[in-house]
């Protein structure tokens, strides 16, 4: 690893480029799946599938996570994990109420 | 081994001008895991509400206009990479490049609430909008997603309000020099809350648009 890449390894536009084109492409994918309904009943897991998939892009190239120490890391993980376990929780109430 | 000398060199400048970066990074992620938490509230009721009326919140979903829906999707997809570029041309030191990226990032957050007006517009002018007599007549089903295609556009339509007005303040400090190549943890925190807010808008995006 050279110095110069060393010292500013977010700043390569060319990665924000592709970033952008594969968040658009991932846009058009889920908008063919929704309305040619290819996925039948799964699509609603499956939009939510891709939608995660771009959250994740946006997470790792845009907002750089992965330059982020253990604790943003953590934080990010607790937060989550608290997100969805208020979500589960909250369906096995509804559901065998 | 980058990682290490990318955040030493940062740490290292931060020290010379008198700024903790690890600090105010931590702060700003630290607040938009409150911000995930008060959306993750919405989406809960969204979810269980649409587990309990899926004919009516699917019958709401066809009522939207999937057009408008992707056209904003695609404005705000373009201003997370444009935000993003303005950050990196900072660090590169092009102030000029980061300043019309900056500017454009403004431009497409406004498009996107231009947009969003219309599109609520057309909504009132049907007659749909919260506390509505020709909503309050319609079934439960089809009263809650309505609002909370309201509620949750609206409070997501603030935050991108809020964002162009902090971009548009970092603008002028990048103008002034006060972000600069050696000092850009504004900037890159203002471009963190405005990725959150494409974050969200990319989950709301299926849930309203496309789930049916």
């Amino acid at each position: 690893m050279n110095a110069e890449r060393a010292s500013r390894p977010e700043t390569a536009y060319v990665r924000y480029v592709f970033t952008w084109a594969l968040l658009l492409a991932l846009l058009i994918l889920t908008i063919a799946i929704a309305k040619l309904s290819l996925l039948a009943s799964y699509s609603v897991i499956g939009s939510l599938f891709i939608a995660t998939v771009k959250a994740g892009l946006v997470l790792m190239y845009f907002m750089h996570l992965g330059h982020e120490g253990r604790i943003v890391k953590g934080m990010l993980l607790l937060a989550v994990a608290a997100l969805f376990f208020i979500i589960a929780l909250t369906f096995s109430d509804v559901w065998f109420r | 081994m980058e990682r290490n000398s990318d955040t030493e060199s940062i740490v290292h400048a931060g020290a010379e001008s008198g700024i903790d970066y690890t600090g105010k990074k931590i702060g700003m992620w630290l607040f938009l895991f409150t911000e995930l938490l008060f959306f993750g509230g919405m989406f809960l009721l969204y979810s269980v509400y649409r587990a309990q009326y899926p004919a009516e919140f699917h019958a709401g979903a066809q009522e939207e206009n999937l057009l408008l829906g992707s056209i904003n999707t695609t404005v705000l997809l373009t201003s997370s990479f444009t935000i993003a570029l303005a950050i990196a041309a900072i660090r590169r030191g092009s102030r000029t490049l980061s300043m019309y990226m900056q500017l454009m990032t403004i431009l497409f957050g406004i498009c996107f609430l231009i947009i969003k007006y219309f599109e609520w517009s057309a909504k009132i002018s049907n007659g749909i909008y919260p506390d509505s007599q020709l909503l309050l007549d319609m079934g439960k089903g089809d009263i809650l997603f309505f609002s909370l295609y309201f509620v949750m556009t609206g409070i997501h339509g603030i935050h991108v309000l809020i964002g162009v007005v902090a971009i548009s303040i970092m603008l002028v400090y990048t103008w002034r020099g006060a972000v600069s190549k050696n000092s850009f943890i504004r900037l890159e925190n203002t471009g963190l809350y405005w990725h959150f807010v494409d974050i969200v808008w990319i989950y709301l995006f299926p849930l309203f648009y496309l789930v049916t």
